[in-house]
């Protein structure tokens, strides 16, 4: 596990992929600098399991190349194999199998001899907290263990490289966050992760680079802060106590964010963007500056706060279109 | 045992967290060992499988219920017909029977890899740096064993009515042999079926157009030499024709080596053309 600095994990240069009529990929690069976390963020639809199929040797590119590790994904997919893993959008894991049996198969497939692959599941299901599970059918796991499993399945043999295709969606709350800090983890021990997802904020707090594609097109790329700025840092939404201020309110937002504020259905709520800085303590800043004129106005607020900007704003910022449209002409 | 534990609400009492410490150590473990053999991947694939039929084992129904069914229906309905009595035409019929049941059943290993490939743990699987074929491989290999508990079943039953081979124990088990390493390599022919279809009964809609015609155009029932010309040549060349004669020989103490070897080269045969477009198509998936 060597990850000499500046090396690449992934370089991929006009990969294209077409299924029938549906051009699923239509030529993406992407550079992943080995030890990081690579976010790949973009809507449903837009090519992203496409191109981690293709990364990971599970499909053919129909043009274009890729290495990962300076392995082509074609031509030396075994020696890219002995360097990967892949945790799949839908779960690659054998359902009817227990816990235990699932981790055993995969340690044995790795070379462990049996007693060998029973300790090394052991010691995995105790990791994941899954312990008590481990002789329950895997169709039987919630939600959130069903990833960890999927997840300790990946990491039997530590992977240099390890690809987790949407690990949080369809996650509650809780399990998204334990997926969140195991991902922190195996990073920190030095594997690079490829993380697909539709979620800037999951992006945003696990990535250290994002590539957003869009229709099978790599459309922006950067740290999560260049993109977020190219949006604008949040925005703030407003609730009013009394409805019959809301256009003094407006009028003071305007005056100190100069961005548009724009009128929510409920006749009491206010959302205005706040743009510029990169950071974001210059939007916490200014949404506290705009809180103090409002006061300042004897305007009562009720309830406030600072929202990130959503995938949809990023993509109505990148492109002319949201991310909502671009699912459907590409279904379509 | 696992399948009677109530599902998802034993959460344990403590939410899980994951700790640098806990989780680094798994990472960080050890030596990591030499790659597995073609064969020893092979294998494991196997314990799958066996591990699939003892969580589902409603499987094995097909391999015992449909054998028995075969067994009993053709030795009463023509047995008093062809051979004047049951017990008589039993030890012409059994190894027939045996041959035609097992071929049956290997369908549902194109079945099995159809529905099996589309789950998400097959790329997993095509992701591990192993032997490309051990999977289909280790599949086939647990099917093996369905249809030893499938030859067993018909054989006991044959005993039960009054069926004695001459070629004793050995004979028996040196027949169950030869059937077993020809559907090994005949089942190559579903695997390919189950990559290359697209749903689960086309996959059964063409095996029924192949089995039916190789197992009933044959010499399991009755002699060839009453059938027409045109049909004789069929059953000279039908793979399943040269097992059953070979299957009968050793059965009843009197190898038939041409046969025998017939039935080696035919397997190899299949084996290597329909080995060799499944792994195509797998690769291609
Ligand atoms: N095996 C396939 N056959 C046909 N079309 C496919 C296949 N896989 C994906 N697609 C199509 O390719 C496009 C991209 O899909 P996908 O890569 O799954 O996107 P994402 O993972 O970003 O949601 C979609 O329009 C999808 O319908
Ligand atoms: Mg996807």
């Amino acid at each position: 596990m060597s990850n000499n600095r500046g090396e690449l994990a992934i370089q991929a240069s006009g990969l294209i992929k077409t299924f029938g009529k549906t051009k699923a990929v239509r030529g993406i690069d992407l550079e992943v600098p080995a030890g990081t976390v690579y976010g790949v963020l973009g809507p449903n639809g837009a090519g992203k399991t496409t191109a981690v199929r293709m990364l990971a040797t599970l499909l053919r590119p129909d043009g274009g190349e890729a290495t990962v590790f300076g392995h082509d994904v074609v031509r030396e997919a075994d020696a890219v194999r002995s360097r990967v893993s892949l945790t799949g959008q839908y779960a690659s894991i054998d359902e009817d199998l227990t816990g235990t049996e699932n981790l055993m198969l995969l340690a044995r497939l790795l070379g462990h001899r049996k007693p060998g692959a029973r300790t090394r599941a052991a010691e995995l299901l105790e990791a994941f907290g899954l312990t008590e599970a481990a002789d329950r059918q895997v169709k039987n796991y919630s939600g959130g263990m069903r990833r960890r499993i999927d997840i300790a399945a990946s990491i039997i043999k530590t992977p240099d490289l390890l690809f987790l295709d949407e690990p949080t969606t369809g996650l509650d709350p809780r399990s998204r966050n334990q997926v969140w800090d195991i991902v922190r983890i195996i990073v920190g021990q030095g594997t690079t992760v490829l993380l697909t997802t539709q979620y800037l904020d999951e992006a945003d707090q696990l990535a250290s680079r994002i590539a957003v594609i869009d229709r099978g097109r790599v459309i922006a790329d950067g740290t999560p802060g260049e993109l977020k700025s190219s949006v604008g840092s949040g925005s703030v939404h407003v609730r009013l106590r009394d409805a019959a201020q809301r256009s003094e309110a407006q009028q003071v937002l305007v005056r100190t964010l100069g961005t548009d504020v724009s009128l929510q259905p409920e006749p009491v709520a206010l959302t205005a963007r706040i743009s510029g800085e990169d950071s974001g303590r210059a939007a916490a800043e200014q949404a506290s500056r705009a809180l103090a004129e409002l006061a300042a106005a004897g305007i009562t607020v009720d309830d406030f706060s600072l929202g990130q900007p959503s995938l949809d704003e990023v993509f109505l910022a990148l492109t002319d279109h949201s991310a909502s449209d671009s699912e459907e002409e590409v279904a379509a | 045992m696992t399948t009677a534990t109530p599902e998802k609400e034993t959460a344990p009492s403590v939410a899980y967290v994951p700790t640098a410490e806990s989780l680094g150590a798994v990472l960080a473990s050890g030596e990591q060992p030499p790659r597995p053999s073609a064969w020893s991947a092979s294998v494991t694939f196997g314990w799958r499988a066996m591990l699939k039929i003892k969580h589902v084992p409603d499987q094995l129904f097909d391999v015992t219920a449909f054998p028995v069914m075969m067994t009993l229906m053709f030795t009463y309905l023509f047995g008093g017909a062809i051979a004047g009595s049951t017990g008589e035409y039993l030890q012409f019929l059994l190894p027939g029977i045996l041959v035609m049941s097992i071929a049956m059943i290997t369908m549902y290993t194109g079945v099995g890899v159809n529905t099996d490939i589309e789950k998400g743990v097959f790329d997993r699987f095509r992701t591990l740096p192993i032997w490309r074929p051990s999977a289909l491989v280790g599949a086939l290999l647990g099917d093996v064993c369905r249809y030893l508990i499938g030859s067993t079943v018909i054989l006991l039953l044959g005993l039960v009515l009054g069926f004695r081979p001459e070629g004793g124990f050995t004979g028996v088990v040196l027949g169950v042999a030869l059937l077993i390493v020809f559907s090994f390599a005949f089942s190559w022919i579903w695997t390919m079926f189950g990559l290359f279809l697209k749903s689960e009964k086309s996959v059964m809609g063409v095996s029924m157009l192949v089995l039916f015609p190789m197992t009933f155009l044959s010499n399991v029932f009755v002699n060839p030499e009453t059938m027409p010309g045109w049909l004789q040549a069929f059953v000279d060349v039908n793979p399943i024709a040269h097992l059953v004669a070979a299957v009968r020989s050793l059965m009843a103490g009197t190898p038939d080596g041409g046969e025998i070897l017939w039935t080696l080269v035919s397997g190899g045969v299949i084996l290597a053309i329909f080995g060799t477009l499944t792994m195509r198509l797998y690769n291609r998936k």
